[in-house]
């Protein structure tokens, strides 16, 4: 990124300052509206009828019993799709409705409209679906076997005949993980009266669903305007259509606005999950402990549909050794085609998969050695002018690995406890625990993960910065969906121009190009970019056309002279500009996974603090310490919200989220029953960021929100090895891992 | 059947359907969508209210057992120009991510306040378990809540200040 002056004085509300929401007061007093709050004049009610089984053919579809009941206005299944029948961001293999079979367990079969929920719903129930159960494919060493695999990336970097005279060896199983949004999903679909129609839903990435959607609906992109949405959370489950097409399809027909709301139960099956993972590892290091060899097979549980597995699986490929030095990495990484509930986009991409493996490893490593985990990873540690271990790129900008791993170990360790609290014991309320019996254990673990789209993926976000009298507005199609985007967008404008009045509008997809997609740890960098760019260009039009040397809310200044208020200055019409931002273009990998497939990179290590219950196998999470790379933190309250949140998703995993399958069934659909972590269970965290600003990113600034999840996985399980001698090889660690004893994952 | 009750210290009637929770009159009959549908089943206070003095979860009260209750709802805690300080300390500590479970929280909050005006942070903890937030990991909150009892306190609205 080109330099940036930053006008003077300081602005308010400017880049490094811990801005407030736009939209927070709105949410505190129950104002914003979230989609499942819309409401339209006329309006009917959606429901989908879906197949609990996880494999069947579908032998007949019966609408009439549904269309029968009063109230009901449309039954539509797969034959009413209007245009292309299947979606999917990249492979279109996704049937709008189950066509001839169903693949996973809760696939949609059938779409009702109704006058009101209740009759929607019984509408649903009443459409006859008759199936021939099938053996559905849910075994993932199966899968590949029988060459059921969306993507298989290897990687062949170095000497096969390399090898280092210490060798450890270890299989790690990581479950399905639930990104669980509090809003389920929800949508409003309103016909314009001309065959057109828009459209709200969940979404990351508005123009992306606006491919997907026009080829379904038949229509002419600019006859669906895919609006910006009011999401409540999102961690990648929105990276996919959801019920957007069911919609759309149900208003079209109908010629009114239809409105659908997912139960819970229905969001389990409605969004894609993290990946179920199967991996692995031989680490390889000589007597001192630097890496020669890591071999890994990872295979990634992708369900019935390609979705994003596709990239998942580059990410848990492409960062299968972490953030170390290696010359010498042979890896396999297979995304499977099975008949479990489709995985696709969480928090970390793929990168938590083989970072929980990769970390256990070092661990056993730093075990064999009889060295210190800390040390073992900062002797591998990478760096700037190191390559990637896997694609052998060359770390060209700052990569502060060292400096993330000092700097959590140098935060001050929680003292011990020894009350009688039950709040502080393993077992709290439940009293099943003496303190006399509570073993305290520390583990750590470090993760690495690319920002931005990678391997030759031509990603850019647009953004035009408008200037009136009433200030700056930003308009972009980027998706906020609790981050803090808005925030950021502002914030680099405000900076840029030297005016405090910035507003950031969401636009549809009529209204501006593509944003790119709400993930990937992309907005800060690329929308934040593109309203740099668009701000900067605003800015010197400003100067120029009124004669000075800065700007701020007043208007243009030359030294301390006013010299033409806002007002004047657009009294023609507003000042503006577009730019549509790309970061630097990168390679697709060769045959054996190499080149320079990644843009950016951002790492962070934490450490862990737990207590256990040896008797019970209970764990308490006492503390998370984080040592996190941010580049510059633009609006620091948010970055620590961002790593607190992040933190709760990775202890969570390690300890409790996990979505129980049976043979492709889905046996805890419920919050009774998948367990989140709540005040109780959320641990303290301390965070030091680590700020060695990025060369292209706005004023330095990294997207930074996915490390916080990765990494806090394999660090407490880590805490939870180190508090029991025991191997723990599965993520979430279960009570009875820790009270049967050794546990190694399935062969 | 028609049931009447006192929402935000106004007197409302709704007709409702025998399977009708609270939560869908206050949303669907009434217009109030501040609390929040999230799990149906009362696991992650997401519809938090204050119901004749208790905070329940709305999805599990029966619209029918709502007849002559006072509710008070997100809506209704601050007043025409000020926020609640709840409300307030929420927005300055950050504590509202993607926002949907902020409702709840904010309304188990002020009634945890009013209640226990001086509840340690283990008490605070205990108290707010019932309230799933998948954002923030609760730091956030937690300090809100700090905040909120820091400036119900004169003496520390003083130094505020």
């Amino acid at each position: 990124m080109s330099e940036v002056t930053v006008s003077r004085p300081p602005v308010r509300g400017g880049v490094g300052e811990s801005v407030q929401r736009p939209d927070g007061i709105p949410k505190v007093t129950g104002r914003f509206e979230f989609l499942g709050d819309m409401h339209a004049e006329g309006m009917l009610w959606g429901a989908t009828r879906r197949a609990w089984v996880p494999h069947a053919r579908i032998e007949r579809i019966d609408t009439t019993p549904a269309l029968a009941l009063p109230g009901v206005h449309a039954v539509l299944t797969q034959d009413d799709v209007p245009g292309h029948r299947y979606q999917g961001q990249a492979l279109t293999d996704q049937p709008v409705l189950a066509e001839e079979r169903v693949r996973y367990w809760g696939e949609a079969v059938a779409v009702v409209a109704a006058d009101d929920p209740e009759t929607a719903r019984r509408a649903a129930e009443a459409v006859v679906v008759e199936l021939e159960e099938l053996e559905p494919l849910t075994d993932l060493e199966l899968a590949r076997d029988r060459g059921e695999v969306f993507r298989h990336i290897p990687v062949r970097r170095g000497d096969p005949d390399a090898h280092g005279e210490v060798v450890v060896e270890g299989t790690y199983v990581t479950a399905t993980q639930d990104p669980a949004a509090l809003g389920t999903e929800a949508g409003l679909a309103i016909p314009d009266g001309q065959g057109g129609v828009d459209l709200w839903g969940p979404t990351q990435w508005t123009h992306v669903d606006l491919t997907q959607l026009a080829a379904c609906l038949a229509l002419d992109p600019g006859q669906v305007r895919v609006q910006p949405c009011r999401i409540g959370g999102a961690f990648g489950s929105r990276e996919d259509l959801s019920l957007q097409t069911h919609i759309a399809m149900l208003a079209l027909r109908l010629d009114r606005p239809v409105k659908m709301v997912y139960d819970r139960t229905e969001s389990f099956v409605g969004h894609v999950k993290r990946h179920a993972g199967l991996m692995h590892y031989r680490h390889e290091a000589d007597r001192d402990g630097h890496l020669v060899r890591v071999d890994a097979q990872i295979l990634l549980d992708g369900g019935p549909y390609q979705l994003t597995s596709q990239a998942v699986i580059a990410n848990s490929t492409f960062f299968a050794v972490g953030p170390y030095r290696c010359d010498n990495v042979f890896v396999d990484g297979y995304a499977l085609r099975t008949n479990n509930p489709p995985s696709g986009a969480m928090r970390g991409f793929g990168a938590n998969q083989p970072c929980f493996a990769a970390e256990a490893q070092m661990d056993r490593l730093a075990d064999e050695l009889g060295l210190d985990p800390i040390e073992l990873r900062l002797r591998n540690a990478i760096t700037q002018g190191d390559r990637l271990a896997t694609t052998g790129q060359l770390i060209e900008h700052p990569l502060p690995t060292d400096e993330v791993i000092r700097s959590v170990t140098a935060i001050p360790l929680p003292e011990p406890e020894d009350d009688d609290e039950p709040l502080h014991l393993p077992g709290g309320t439940g009293l099943t625990t003496p303190r006399d019996r509570v073993v305290r254990g520390i583990g750590y673990a470090v993760g690495l993960k690319n920002l931005e789209f990678s391997e030759g993926f031509d990603d850019f976000a647009e953004a035009r910065v408008e200037l009136t009298a009433d200030g700056a507005v930003v308009h972009t199609a980027a998706i906020e969906v609790g981050q803090g985007m808005v925030t950021v967008i502002a914030q680099v404008v405000r900076s840029v121009l030297g005016m405090s009045r910035v507003e950031v509008a969401f636009d549809h997809t009529g209204q501006i190009g593509s944003a790119g997609s709400t993930s990937a740890s992309r907005q800060t960098q690329m929308a934040g970019n593109a309203a740099l760019e668009a701000a900067t260009v605003v800015r010197d039009k400003a100067l120029e056309a009124g004669g000075g040397d800065h700007l701020d809310d007043a208007g243009v200044w030359r030294g301390d002279t006013l010299v033409t208020s806002l007002a004047a200055l657009t009294a023609d019409g507003p000042i503006d500009h577009h730019v549509r931002y790309r970061h630097r273009p990168t390679d697709e990998p060769d045959a054996d996974g190499q080149g320079e497939l990644h843009v950016d990179f951002c790492v962070a290590a934490h450490r862990a603090v737990v207590d256990v219950d040896p008797d019970l196998g209970l764990v308490r999470v006492v503390e998370i310490a984080i040592g996190q790379d941010v580049g510059r933190a633009i609006n620091p309250q948010q970055v620590h919200g961002q790593i607190e949140g992040g933190i709760a998703q990775g202890m969570g995993h390690a300890v409790m989220e996990e979505v129980v399958l049976d043979h492709g069934v889905i046996r805890n659909a419920s919050f009774t029953d998948y367990l989140l972590p709540t005040t109780l269970d959320a641990p303290t965290v301390e965070a030091a960021l680590v700020e060695q600003p990025s060369p292209w990113g706005p004023f330095g600034a990294k997207g930074m929100a996915e490390l916080p999840t990765m990494s806090a996985t394999p660090a407490v399980v880590a805490a939870i090895r180190a508090a029991t001698s025991l191997p723990l090889t599965r993520a979430p660690v279960h009570p009875e891992d820790i009270v049967t004893g050794p546990h190694d994952a399935p062969e | 059947m028609i049931v009447t009750l006192e929402v935000n210290g106004e007197r409302r009637t709704a007709e409702v359907a025998g399977w009708e929770s609270l939560l869908w009159v206050l949303r669907e009959r009434l217009g109030l969508t501040g609390a929040k549908d999230a799990c149906q089943q009362g696991e992650c206070g997401s519809c938090s209210v204050i119901f004749d003095g208790q905070l329940v979860c709305a999805c599990l009260v029966m619209a029918a057992d709502a007849e002559g209750a006072q509710v008070t709802t997100v809506e209704g805690l601050a007043d025409a120009t000020d926020l609640h300080p709840v409300q307030r300390a929420y927005v300055d500590e950050g504590a509202v991510q993607c926002g949907y479970c902020t409702p709840g929280l904010v309304v188990a909050t002020a009634h945890l306040l009013t209640e226990h005006p001086d509840a340690t942070p283990d008490e605070v903890r205990e108290a707010l378990a019932g309230n799933l937030c998948r954002c923030t990991g609760y730091g956030s909150v937690l300090r809100a809540v700090a905040a909120a009892q820091g400036a119900s306190d004169p003496a520390g609205a003083d130094r505020e200040a």
